[in-house]
């Protein structure tokens, strides 16, 4: 009920034209219905009553009807595929601005794998059904109406006798829509299982090779194979009873309007005019009985879809600008917590407790801890991708909450370790912050992030298409081009994730170097993984179970004991033997050359 | 077809290209080739047929059934005659429903059986492909040939191969027949047939492009539309909600507005136009066979069977038109899918090749040389390397250098261009990859886990294994832990890709599949991503364990895989140019030392 209120508030706009479309189908009905009494009067005044002149004029009618009647047509189809076409525009837009808006807490409960295959397919099943499936059901049962309510006047017992087999036509269609409902919905689940074992396969190839599985792979693909041969098999021969025994009801229909209409005609209880138009109104019913519990069924789908469609609509992001915004155009870059806690949505333990921290502008801050420590929450809370539970963070003084968004986030960076960039330009890709951004611009901040020059050896430079639909980059050729992206917005504070993932030695000397860059003169938070850069910090928080247990320079939280010292001993004491080995060999070499 | 170019933000993305929905010419290679899976079911097709045509004849016999009934029963009150015929109805309408019903039945059982067997050969192709195929060839083409092609295959055989024989034998039919009743009648109305078929035609043609456009544009609304919301976190970060919303409303799902609303305005004026048409003929029918014109005055029973026989005419004729559309998809696919079947299998085990024997693990790479098949430059230059059984090798050099490609041959997932490899002297080449891969171990770099239990993961190593060697393999490497204080232990479920494991459990998990496998040859292609300190600290211990008692070679950026290595092999532009201990190769001053400074560098 409710979502077809909100139906309604969607087709409002439109109601003019929706009033139009009605007409014109209520006009189509009734001249559909008009034409097999045309020919019972054809037959009767003009065949049996031998008056020819009736013929002629009766021709004319047709034609005249038929023209007027695919100009209706016409602009009734028309009308109703511009309508279902217009509000699967209208909320398809609504849905794409309204999603991207939400929280980061709300897609993190949300599979976007789902809420994506839930915006196509219930916004397909809306157009259809408004498009063709709303208009049919009504002229379906218009035309049921009509129909019978002409043959009972004509003859109530012939129309008893004909429309006997529409009954258990109807019933067993209606039982067949939702058995097949139930099958199809099996069928599509086993298609989902073989995908994802293709999909698998496919993916896991090296694996499949490595350990020689080939065999197994194939038993096991068989397996779900025949599952869904059994399941569509079953699906068609479900039809294969279904469908034939429908024409076979109709055609009963016909043979009971021949025997006993036949025998009325004889006896002059009707005209045979009145039998061939019979004959012909159960034609036009039988059509209709065998529909009309597939849209009843796909009316309920849609009313399903439209319902979840509303949900996702109805979902308020918790993060917006307040209604009088604090602007800050220009930040300092001072970043303040104040006795900040923070719970994850549907968690039962704080990912950050009571956290106070002061940063100065430019400051570098690295945060080091095991993972699940609460680095990631820290870095979260300064953009304002989520609110504190309680105490606040502030940026130059004010709340993060008291501030305008837009303004906020347009003066932080961010680089992660995985980087995703869209299926668009490299160029495009560059300026995504700034998309007023010129050439040169984005070409500086490409050589800044060293990934001119590879960009360069594509073969169309800035204009290659990279994602989905282009060109493949490496994850370090990626990692590049987003730190090229937060350059150029030229940002006030940074947030970046140093760790370089399964790119070689050179490229990862590349990155470092880009990143070192990237901090320079902003107020910086580095999830640190690196020797050099906990070196470079001039401020180490140690995080642990989401409170802050050091905090202090490199060369300080050496000397304490503490979990610093315990990462230092197992991660980072490997980059640090590089370096005393290669002090050792400069040495060498130093004495060779005094030497 | 050419596509118009929407103006867009993203300038250089364009709606999707037609590229994977090309409309070839009928070629007859295809047709040929898939007849090879279409022969099995030869007969039974033909079977089919025959009862199509059975009942489609059924079906058109009815009007005139109908005709006689009226005339010669009804309109003279002959009851026997009426009897008669109504019987003689009852008995086409039983045909029709007893050949359609096992037709249907039979067919359906001819389409899933081939499209059962086209997918288990796709599979089985893949297989045996080489790796490179599937550097070129990505999951998703793959999965679209299974998929859509697939089942456009499948609608083809099952639905249209015998609905063409329906729509010609019941228009042949309805033609007879009314030529039958009334020759002058029926050529007068047959005068709106031609007509219907070129505008028919005329239209499919060009309904076609509208509709794939149609459909390109809708795939291309979903793509955008997934991308953001997959990307949703980067587009809040940069404040991009806005330039993002204007360009999806007036341009991707504008663009789809368009290309539908142009579709919906020819077909708007198609139907009604053909729709006029069948008026048309009826009033033609209606006026000449009423006013006698012809000089034979029409019964009521010709009369209402021609009425019924015109609102037939159209439908065999638009079916068919469709279905010249259904038949060139169905070679587009067939087109694809023998694509994938024909790829060439690269890595072939040789004819009468033998079972390698169980192998001690003594590897000599002698003279050996590599290029890809679509590129003249060598990646490996005239390697010679002889590894003792039990060595641990240690591959080091840029990316690109070739140390993938050595190991890579070593597996055979290629075979040298020159040169040979031979483990404990026999040529691998010589050998069954099956029997060569079954006693080797090879962990990637990204530990890909199957959807299944933990357990069955590590069992991927060693089928036969039982339990509790899982166990122990888990326990040696030190996945046991963590496997235990799962919500499900050893029979928790992996997502796809392995999504609910960190990468460094994963990694644990691939170890003790690996160790389980207990390859005489081990391969290791070292992970680089960070892990936490702890898991760290465990897989350090766990490479130790698993590299022990084994040949082993490894793709090292571990400092500590390096420094413990029996060898060092320096690999630069395809050819090896040092080999050694660490502290020898340090103070050689050479590439690796040079390697090494690049790493020490950045630590300023």
């Amino acid at each position: 009920m409710k979502s077809i209120k909100r139906l309604s508030i969607l087709l409002k706009p439109y109601r003019l034209r929706i009033l139009a479309i009605a007409l014109m189908l209520l006009t189509l009905t009734t001249i559909d219905m008009i034409f097999p009494a045309i020919i019972r009067q054809v037959i009767d005044i003009g065949v049996v009553g031998g008056q020819s002149h009736y013929t002629a004029l009766a021709a004319g009618i047709l034609l005249g009807m038929g023209l007027f009647k695919s100009l209706i047509s016409f602009g009734n189809r028309y009308n109703s595929e511009w309508l279902a076409h217009t509000v699967a525009y209208d909320l398809r837009n609504q849905l794409y601005n309204h999603i991207q808006r939400l929280s980061f807490s709300y897609h993190d409960h949300t599979a976007s794998g789902q809420l994506i295959s839930r915006v196509i397919e219930d916004v397909r099943s809306l157009q259809n059904f408004t498009g063709q499936g709303f208009i049919e059901l009504t002229r379906v049962v218009v035309l049921m109406i009509g129909i019978i309510f002409i043959l009972i006047t004509t003859n109530p017992l012939l129309a008893v006798i004909s429309l006997l087999p529409l009954i258990p036509l109807t019933l067993m269609n209606t039982a067949f829509g939702r058995r097949m409902g139930k099958m199809f919905l099996a069928v599509d689940q086993t298609l989902g299982e073989l995908n994802s074992r293709l999909q698998e396969n496919v993916n896991g190839v090296q694996v499949v090779r490595a350990f020689a599985r080939e065999a197994f792979e194939i038993e096991r693909f068989k397996a779900v194979n025949q599952e869904l041969y059994k399941k569509q098999i079953r699906v068609v021969q479900e039809m294969a009873r279904v469908m034939p025994t429908s024409s076979l009801l109709v055609g009963l229909s016909t043979l009971l309007i021949l025997w006993f209409g036949g025998n009325m005609v004889i006896n002059g209880q009707i005209t045979l005019g009145e039998l061939v138009a019979f004959n012909s109104y159960v034609l036009m019913l039988s059509g209709p009985a065998q529909q009309l519990s597939w849209l009843i069924n796909a009316a309920g789908e849609t009313s399903a879809g439209l319902q979840r469609t509303f949900e996702v609509l109805d979902q308020q992001s918790e993060i917006r600008s307040p209604a009088q915004p604090v602007f800050l155009p220009k930040l300092r870059g001072e970043v303040r917590f104040e006795n900040v806690s923070f719970r994850y949505r549907n968690e039962k333990k704080d990912a950050l407790h009571d956290i106070n921290l002061t940063v100065q502008p430019n400051q570098i801050v690295a945060l080091v801890g095991p993972t699940g420590s609460g680095k990631t929450s820290i870095v979260n809370l300064i953009p304002r991708f989520y609110d504190v539970t309680s105490g606040a963070v502030k940026i130059d003084g004010v709340d993060v909450r008291q501030l305008d968004l837009k303004t906020l986030r347009s003066q932080i960076g961010i680089v992660l370790q995985t980087s995703l960039l869209f299926s668009a330009t490299i160029r495009e890709n560059i300026a995504y912050g700034r998309p007023n951004a010129s050439m040169e611009e984005i070409i500086a901040a490409a050589k800044a992030a060293q990934a001119h020059e590879f960009i360069m050896e594509m073969s169309k430079g800035y204009d290659t298409v990279v994602g989905e639909r282009g060109v493949t980059l490496s994850g370090g050729q990626r990692q590049r081009v987003a730190i090229a992206r937060a350059i150029l917005m030229d940002p006030r504070i940074l947030i970046l994730d140093d760790s370089t993932s399964s790119v070689d030695t050179q490229t990862e000397h590349l990155i470092q170097e880009a990143l070192r860059r990237l901090m320079k003169g902003r107020t910086t938070f580095v999830i640190a993984q690196r020797l050099s850069t906990v070196r470079q910090a001039d401020l180490i928080v140690v995080l642990d179970h989401g409170r802050i247990v050091q905090q202090g320079t490199h060369a300080e939280l050496l000397q304490q004991p503490g979990l610093y010292r315990q990462i230092y001993d197992l991660q980072l004491r490997d980059q640090e033997r590089f370096q005393e080995e290669m002090e050792q060999l400069q040495a060498q070499e130093l004495k060779k050359v005094n030497r | 077809m050419t596509v118009q170019t929407a103006p867009t933000q993203f300038s250089q993305v364009t709606p999707p290209q037609l590229e994977d929905l090309p409309y070839k010419d009928y070629d007859p290679e295809v047709t040929r080739q898939m007849m090879g899976f279409i022969k099995p079911y030869g007969t039974k097709i033909l079977i089919s047929v025959f009862y199509m045509m059975l009942s489609s004849l059924a079906a058109v016999v009815g009007p005139y059934l109908l005709q006689i009934a009226i005339d010669d029963g009804i309109s003279v009150g002959n009851l026997v005659t009426l009897r008669n015929i109504a019987l003689l109805f009852l008995l086409a309408q039983g045909i029709q429903w007893f050949f359609n019903y096992i037709r249907v039945k039979m067919m359906a059982e001819v389409g899933q059986s081939i499209i059962y067997d086209i997918r288990a050969a796709i599979f089985k192709h893949l297989q045996e492909l080489s790796l490179s195929f599937f550097s070129r060839y990505s999951a998703g083409r793959i999965t679209a040939r299974m998929m859509s092609d697939v089942s456009v295959l499948r609608d083809f055989v099952t639905w249209t191969l015998l609905a063409v024989a329906r729509d010609i034998f019941t228009l042949g039919g309805i033609v007879g027949t009314m030529l039958l009743m009334n020759v002058q009648l029926s050529l007068l109305t047959f005068a709106v047939l031609p007509i219907m078929a070129v505008m028919t035609f005329a239209f499919r043609r060009r309904a076609r492009d509208n509709y794939r456009r149609a459909r390109m544009a809708i795939s291309w609304v979903n793509s955008v539309l997934a991308e953001n919301i997959n990307g949703v976190r980067v587009v809040q970060s940069f404040s991009r909600e806005d330039t993002n919303y204007a360009y999806f409303r007036d341009v991707v799902n504008g663009y789809n507005l368009k290309a539908n609303l142009k579709a919906a305005r020819l077909s708007s004026i198609f139907f009604p136009t053909v729709d006029f048409l069948g008026t048309l003929a009826m009033a033609v029918v209606i006026y000449v066979g009423g006013s006698a014109l012809l000089g034979e005055r029409l019964t009521a029973g010709v009369l209402t069977a021609f009425v019924l026989y015109i609102g037939r005419f159209f439908d065999p004729i638009r079916d068919l038109s469709m279905r010249y559309d259904g038949f060139l998809s169905a070679t587009a696919s067939a087109d694809r899918i023998l694509g994938l079947i024909n790829a060439p299998v690269e890595v072939q085990d040789k004819p009468g090749a033998g079972e390698l024997p169980p192998i001690k693990g003594e590897v000599r790479f002698e003279n050996v040389s590599f290029h890809y098949s679509d590129d003249d430059t060598l990646v490996l230059q005239d390697i010679n390397l002889h590894v003792q059984p039990g060595e641990t090798v240690a591959f080091v050099g840029k990316t690109g250098a070739g140390k993938t490609t050595m190991i890579k041959l070593l597996a055979r997932f290629h075979d040298p261009t020159s040169g040979r490899i031979l483990i404990d002297g026999h040529d691998i080449a010589q050998y069954t990859q099956h029997s060569l891969r079954s006693q080797m171990g090879i962990v990637l770099q990204d530990p890909f886990l199957f959807s299944g239990t933990v357990r069955e993961n590590i069992r991927f190593g060693r089928l036969e294994a039982t339990d509790a060697e899982v166990e122990a393999a888990a326990a040696a490497v030190g996945a046991d832990e963590f496997i235990r204080s799962l919500r499900l232990g050893y029979e928790t479920p992996v997502e796809e890709g392995g999504a609910v494991l960190s990468v460094g459990q994963r990694q644990l998990i691939s170890f003790a599949r690996a160790l389980l496998a207990d390859p005489r040859i081990l391969i290791l292609d070292e992970a680089t991503s960070s892990i936490d300190t702890h898991t760290e600290n465990i897989i350090q211990q766990a490479l130790a364990r698993l590299l022990q008692g084994r040949t082993a070679f490894v793709i090292a950026h571990r400092l500590s895989t390096i420094i413990n290595a029996d060898r060092i092999v320096v690999i630069q532009n395809g050819r090896i140019v040092e080999q050694g201990r660490h502290q020898e190769l340090l103070e050689k001053g050479g590439v690796y030392q040079r390697l090494y400074a690049m790493r020490f560098q950045e630590e300023e």
